[in-house]
């Protein structure tokens, strides 16, 4: 039997990682990565959760949860190329004009 | 201590190494390598819950297809090693206290002694059955929405990143 808390705990840090992760990465890429990361963490305690209440329905939102990173990860990466085309670096302190 | 018990934190320590590897390495390939490590111990850790569906789902869609995208576009862009400025020694003096002080105030008020329950091995049943019965009978219009967003997503990515001469209706 492992306690509910131990899960909330490691969704927590890496959450909290992910959060880490934005604030301290300069590479646009690796800070999209962090923000998988947060997903990730947040899918983990639909899951416990849904497990600790017996409900079905916290594990159907994690396929939605997926769904949206998929979609964001699609997105964002063309977005990724698109500034590196233009900008010729990935690096988010360099990128910090909206016109080119 | 029982097998369930270190099952998990031997899933939970591949997790928490992957996740501190992420944020240590300088380089994104090994950033991207080591949140593949993270995927795959959370698939075990869904494993663990019962939840076999999800965790298969998680290492198709997660580990598989959004990790394959990140690797490609790094290897794309030839993403070397991110280089030190002014403002990456800011952010780590201002992200690693806020991201202590958070972890500490969750953990805080996760360990209360209410409401935390034992979670047994296996808790939640989650056969593909029941799960098609819920996703395609009770959540059959967010399921819908979905496509359509999903159908945003490729429009956006195709237009993004196709080469700004071949957009139509585009003077370069």
């Amino acid at each position: 039997m492992v306690p509910l808390s131990y899960y909330l705990l490691l969704s927590a840090f890496l959450f909290s990682c992910g959060v880490a992760g934005f604030l301290i990465k300069r590479n646009i890429i690796t800070i999209f990565m962090s923000i998988e990361l947060m997903l990730n963490g947040v899918n983990l305690s639909f899951v416990a959760f849904a497990a600790h209440w017996h409900a079905l329905a916290g594990q159907i939102f994690v396929f939605f949860v997926m769904v949206v990173a998929a979609a964001e990860a699609a997105v964002g990466l063309a977005i990724i190329i698109a500034v590196y085309r233009t900008r010729e670096t990935l690096n988010v302190d360099q990128v910090n004009l909206l016109k080119l | 201590m029982s097998f369930h018990l270190i099952l998990f934190l031997a899933f939970a320590a591949v997790c928490v190494g992957g996740a501190v590897n992420l944020l240590v390495q300088r380089h994104p390939i090994n950033s991207a390598l080591s949140l593949i490590a993270v995927m795959g111990a959370l698939s075990g850790e869904y494993l663990l819950l019962g939840a076999e569906f999800v965790a298969a789902v998680q290492v198709i869609v997660y580990a598989g297809a959004i990790m394959v995208l990140f690797v490609f576009v790094i290897m794309l862009l030839n993403a070397g090693v991110e280089e030190q400025t002014k403002g990456s020694r800011i952010a780590i003096l201002l992200g690693v206290p806020g991201v202590l002080i958070v972890s500490v105030l969750v953990a805080w008020v996760v360990l209360q002694p209410s409401g935390t329950a034992d979670v047994a091995i296996g808790a939640l049943p989650g056969p593909p059955n029941e799960i098609a019965q819920l996703l395609f009978h009770n959540f059959l219009l967010p399921f819908e929405v979905t496509s359509i967003l999903i159908l945003i997503a490729i429009m956006g990515a195709v237009v993004l990143a196709s080469k700004p001469e071949a957009r139509p209706g585009k003077a370069e």
